[in-house]
């Protein structure tokens, strides 16, 4: 047997296909992302090497430093709006309530709907005339505060990330409910015992069990904000007058509007990069708390 | 963790909470059902939250008749179900070979992989963009990425889970002459089921649900997925609301029938993609 688990034929046959697979489709094109990122290049004529120029121009583009504050604004309500939110369902949810299993499956439903349909949903929703938003408004009296939410510039942002918030909601209340479901009952019954309440449970005991699983969805928040891309591809292309610009989709422009190709890999570096300091950032904020 | 000892007061507003939020989240499903039902007339005439009061089930008859939607569906199936065989297919073997075969780089392998997990696919869209050219407008253009950027996280999940089952039964087929070809067929992938079907239902959301290489890489109708399919329908027949809810909910339907048999499922692999993320 012995023999056999170092067989090299064998090991070739179960490893090889599927590390060139990812390999060629993953790996490869990161190194290539990184080389047009020093390129001038519009795709179809000879490249230029211009070293870190597409760099030195991005952060002097009012543009792409407008697109990285809107992620970093989603990124923000993400953490402070979606994540509060997901956590007080978790935790009455799992403090045991009639209908559980039901809300938990109802509160999941939008996450696994693709952003397509979400999107075109909610651009129904946002519609001027006949939409769903600005009819609740005109029902309750309050046509003053209708608004052409995706076609104002004041409003669009706000209009676009609400639903992908909205959208969310639920991942994350999973996460936290199934984190709080797996901390051992004999403590909360020590702690009823000892005289505790729910809150006092919910706040001394939950929510420190499950910092880990907390630090988890802040990166997949931040992350997720960072990256988002289909809905806003779908509601605004970024516009109007680039209120709701952000980097993936400034990138996809320069790339398909604009045949930037060097200056768009410079803006899918960034992010990349962008991506894993905030990650690294993140986990040192949670060192330090529970050393603290 | 029942905890029963509560006091009524408390435990209506927790249920207040729960609602309306349970409200906020179903309303603007809901209100898509509703107009998917409606005519043009109803909803342009002021019938916008109300019930259809003319029930135009025809507006679905229509997404079949007249728009590419089933078509569009089937294609999603195609490339989904391809996406899914292969990731399978490949992570178990890779897994099977990182957990119990002996070389010197399986560590080295299995933490490339693991790295390929924070790598976000839009940072490889123009690479891929250039690489793809001669496959593109096939279901080829999707389903090579779609599986290499689902390999990491199965082959995580995976890893973890055959690393918990024991090796007798491996070592008694064995000595019973069984090579290791027949043992990884025979003997692995069914042991590694369950997980499997973890892990076909995260490939399943993240492909199904894709929409940047989806809408780049596929401009042939033929060849469409739901995703940019959705959108093609939305621009085409922009003024017909009725016919456009109606497409908007059968593109769901799949994915909430897929819901509703394995939803305790759905949400147990969601939570075990993110633990392990």
């Amino acid at each position: 047997m012995e023999r056999s688990l170092r067989d090299k034929k064998a090991i070739c046959f179960f490893v090889i296909p599927a590390l060139l697979w990812f390999a060629a489709i993953a790996l490869v094109p990161i190194f290539q992302s990184t080389y047009y990122s020093f390129l001038k290049w519009d795709g179809i004529t000879a490249s230029k090497f211009i070293g870190l120029e597409n760099y030195i121009n991005l952060f002097q583009d009012q543009l792409f430093l407008k697109s990285i504050v809107n992620s970093l604004i989603l990124a923000a309500s993400s953490v402070f709006i979606q994540l509060p939110v997901s956590m007080v369902l978790a935790l009455v949810l799992a403090s045991g309530i009639k209908g559980e299993n039901a809300y938990r499956t109802i509160y999941f439903i939008p996450v696994i709907i693709s952003s397509t349909i979400i999107a075109q949903l909610w651009m129904k929703v946002y519609h001027p005339t006949y939409g769903l938003l600005n009819s609740v408004l005109g029902m309750f009296g309050l046509d003053q505060f209708k608004s052409a939410w995706l076609a104002n510039s004041s409003t669009a942002l706000a209009a676009v990330f609400i639903p992908m918030i909205w959208q969310y909601v639920g991942y994350h209340m999973l996460l936290f409910y199934s984190a709080a479901k797996s901390i051992v009952p004999e403590i909360f019954e020590a702690a009823r015992v000892d005289g505790a309440n729910d809150r006092q449970i919910a706040l001394k005991i939950i929510i420190p069990q499950i910092v880990p699983m907390i630090k988890a969805c802040v990166i997949f928040a931040v992350i997720g904000s960072l990256k988002s891309f289909d809905l806003i591809y779908v509601l605004t292309r970024g516009g109007p007058l680039h209120s709701t610009e952000v980097p993936t989709m400034l990138m996809y422009t320069e790339i398909f509007s604009k045949n930037q190709y060097g200056y768009a890999s410079g803006i899918a570096i960034f992010i990349i990069i962008e991506c894993l300091v905030l990650t690294l950032i993140i986990q040192q904020i949670f060192k330090k708390r529970q050393e603290a | 963790m029942k905890l029963k000892t509560y006091k009524k007061k408390p435990r209506i507003v927790r249920s207040v909470i729960l609602i309306i939020v349970a409200v906020i989240q179903l309303f603007p499903l809901y209100w898509m059902l509703t107009f998917s039902l409606k005519g043009n007339n109803e909803i342009f005439g002021g019938n916008i939250l109300g019930l259809p009061k003319d029930w135009r089930w025809d507006n679905y008859a229509n997404v079949f008749n007249q728009t590419n939607i089933p078509k569009y569906l089937m294609n999603s199936i195609i490339v989904t179900a391809i996406t899914i065989v292969f990731t399978l297919l490949l992570s178990a073997m890779v897994t099977y070979a990182i957990v119990r075969l002996k070389w010197f780089l399986s560590k080295t392998v299995y933490i490339l992989f693991l790295v390929g997990m924070m790598l976000p696919i839009h940072a490889v869209l123009l690479p891929l963009f250039v690489n793809l050219k001669p496959v593109m407008n096939t279901y080829a253009a999707l389903i090579l990425p779609y599986v290499a950027f689902a390999m990491p996280l199965s082959i995580l999940i995976m890893v973890g889970s055959l690393e918990g089952i024991p090796r007798e039964l491996e070592e008694a087929a064995f000595i019973d002459g069984a090579n290791i070809y027949k043992i990884f067929f025979n003997i692995i992938m069914p042991l590694l089921s369950p997980t499997m079907a973890t892990v076909a239902i995260l490939t399943f959301l993240s492909s199904w649900n894709e929409m940047m290489l989806a809408v780049t890489f596929i401009s042939n109708e033929s060849f469409k997925t739901i995703t940019t399919g959705v959108l093609d329908m939305v621009g085409k027949y922009s003024t017909k609301w009725g016919l456009i809810g109606a497409g908007l909910v059968v593109a769901t339907i799949p994915t909430i029938i897929m819901y509703i048999l394995l939803s305790d499922n759905v949400q147990k692999s969601l939570a075990a993609g993110a633990v392990k993320g």
